[in-house]
């Protein structure tokens, strides 16, 4: 009887660490998907000074369009806050750099532009990367919080202090489409 | 997924030993009838085990020089680096080597490697040019599916093993050819001496005759065209964007082009057919011996998944 319950309290010692080593793994992997999405964010705020000079020495009329592309990179630069806080910078800053290419539509010696042709294929792969990266975190997100919440795992996460976590979402609709920045 | 990979893994282990056991069997057959007893089996069993050790660790680059394949510089395909890289990250795949094939009539791509860590992509200059970016998108990743299940091992290791068959009894037909010509030639010099050996020669031709055929056939049975399904459904999970895939397809299809570097020891890789008649025999219907599904047929399967698109864009 008494090595029934000794084995009975084995297993559960068993499972617990498994569980709890797993829900580990995922917080780790959810971590670096993170730091994945960090660096594609990097490399967009990188290149859009570069874009801006470009597309100054062109654009007479339409500064403000210009000045919006660097306020709201300023802004998702300064951002300390979860996902949901970032996504919502990023977004903000996605918008304006539609409308900044829109604009350059007007513009056909802008549109010629070697320089321009290169920022137009680095700055369409930085957004499909960003894009990407995003989907990788959210995939992992989502196993994290299913983890976090399904009986029986849910009594080892709240007893580690296993948090939810935010995903990366994507407000507008037109960002679910393929991301084309092109003339 | 994980089962693909098992299986393929599986299965190239299983061609190796299939290998190696029929060469050995010839070399018995060889040394037996020669007399040269047990040093044929040696012999054999030596030139199997490089071999297939060969296909393992340098099939890729047999393929891919059997392809003309050129390893692709990153100033001169920019693009092409871009979207690689950008499915790397959809994918958590690694980065695979790419190159490009000098060919600018037929537009197809393929992806050799024994596993993701070392793995090719080679594409052709008329599918750089021929597709947008969202389709080369597609196709590529496409080809990445096949490096993460591990298609590429199991089809290159077919493609080596089963090309070096096809070489040997060639060699042995023309070795018949050519001797048998002199023999005629030399007949009234001599007539004795060799009779036996020609013999042997000849019956190791007529095998290996038998034989490469009918290993064509395995190649096709055994690259499944469910594969290439599995494929084109793991490309659209990755880009979430079937419609990619579906278009590039359809551009590719309607290209008439043939290819000149692929035959038939390679044609299982491409993601279509690159010999036009079978790829005009398999739009028309599902053969048995066909290593890839009617075009038309991923088409429409792609653009069902586009149909479903909303659940694939909600998890993104």
């Amino acid at each position: 009887m008494l090595w029934i319950l000794v084995a009975i309290v084995a297993l559960v010692l068993i499972w617990a660490i498994t569980a709890y080593n797993g829900l580990v793994r995922i917080r780790q992997r959810v971590k670096n998907a993170w730091s994945q999405i960090d660096v594609q964010l990097k490399r967009r705020y990188d290149l859009i000074p570069n874009l801006v000079e470009t597309c100054k020495g062109y654009m007479k009329h339409e500064r403000e369009v210009l000045e919006n592309v660097t306020k709201a990179r300023a802004q998702a630069i300064e951002v300390k806050g979860g996902a949901a806080e970032q996504a919502k910078a990023e977004n903000a800053l996605t918008q304006t750099l539609r409308s900044l290419f829109a604009v350059a539509e007007n513009y056909p010696q802008l549109k010629a532009n070697e320089n321009m042709l290169k920022l137009q294929e680095e700055l369409t792969t930085t957004e499909n990367r960003i894009a990407f990266a995003r989907q990788h975190y959210n995939d992992q997100v989502m196993k994290l919080n299913t983890k976090t919440e399904v009986f029986p795992t849910n009594l080892i996460a709240s007893a580690f202090g296993f948090a939810k976590k935010d995903f990366f979402e994507v407000e507008l609709d037109a960002e679910r489409e393929p991301v084309k920045v092109s003339f | 997924m994980y089962q693909e990979i098992s299986r393929n893994k599986r299965n190239s282990f299983l061609l190796v030993i299939v290998f190696v056991a029929g060469v050995i069997g010839l070399g018995y057959i060889l040394g037996e009838a020669a007399g040269f007893g047990p040093i044929a089996v040696v012999g054999a069993f030596l030139f199997a085990v490089i071999f297939a050790l060969t296909g393992y660790f340098k099939g890729d680059k047999i393929v891919l020089a059997v392809s003309r394949a050129k390893p692709a510089r990153r100033e001169e395909y920019p693009q092409l680096y871009n979207v690689t890289e950008e499915l790397t990250i959809a994918s958590g795949l690694p980065m695979p080597a790419l190159y490009v094939i000098p060919d600018d009539n037929a537009a197809n791509a393929f992806a050799t490697g024994r596993d993701p860590a070392h793995s090719s992509i080679a594409v052709t200059t008329a599918l750089l040019n021929s597709l947008d970016r969202a389709e080369l998108q597609g196709v590529l990743a496409h080809e990445l599916s096949h490096v993460g299940d591990y298609d590429i091992l199991f089809a290159t290791l077919i493609g080596v093993l089963v090309g070096t068959v096809a070489m040997l009894s060639d060699f042995f037909l023309r070795y018949m050819f050519w001797t048998g010509g002199g023999r005629r030639r030399s007949r009234s010099s001599s007539s004795s001496g060799g009779g036996g050996g020609q013999g042997i020669i000849m019956a190791v031709a007529i095998i290996l005759a038998i034989l490469a055929p009918l290993f064509a056939l395995i190649i096709q049975l055994a690259v499944s065209r469910q594969r290439e399904y599995l494929a084109d459904a793991n490309a659209a999970l990755m880009t979430r964007y079937p419609e990619g895939l579906a278009s590039a397809l359809e551009k590719i299809s309607r290209n008439p082009g043939e290819m000149k570097a692929a035959n038939r020891a390679t044609e299982h890789l491409y993601i279509v057919s690159p010999i036009k008649n079978l790829r005009d025999r398999e739009q028309k219907k599902k053969s048995l011996f066909s290593t890839h599904p009617p075009v038309a047929d991923r088409i429409r399967r792609l653009r069902e998944m586009a149909g479903e698109g909303g659940q694939l864009a909600a998890t993104a």
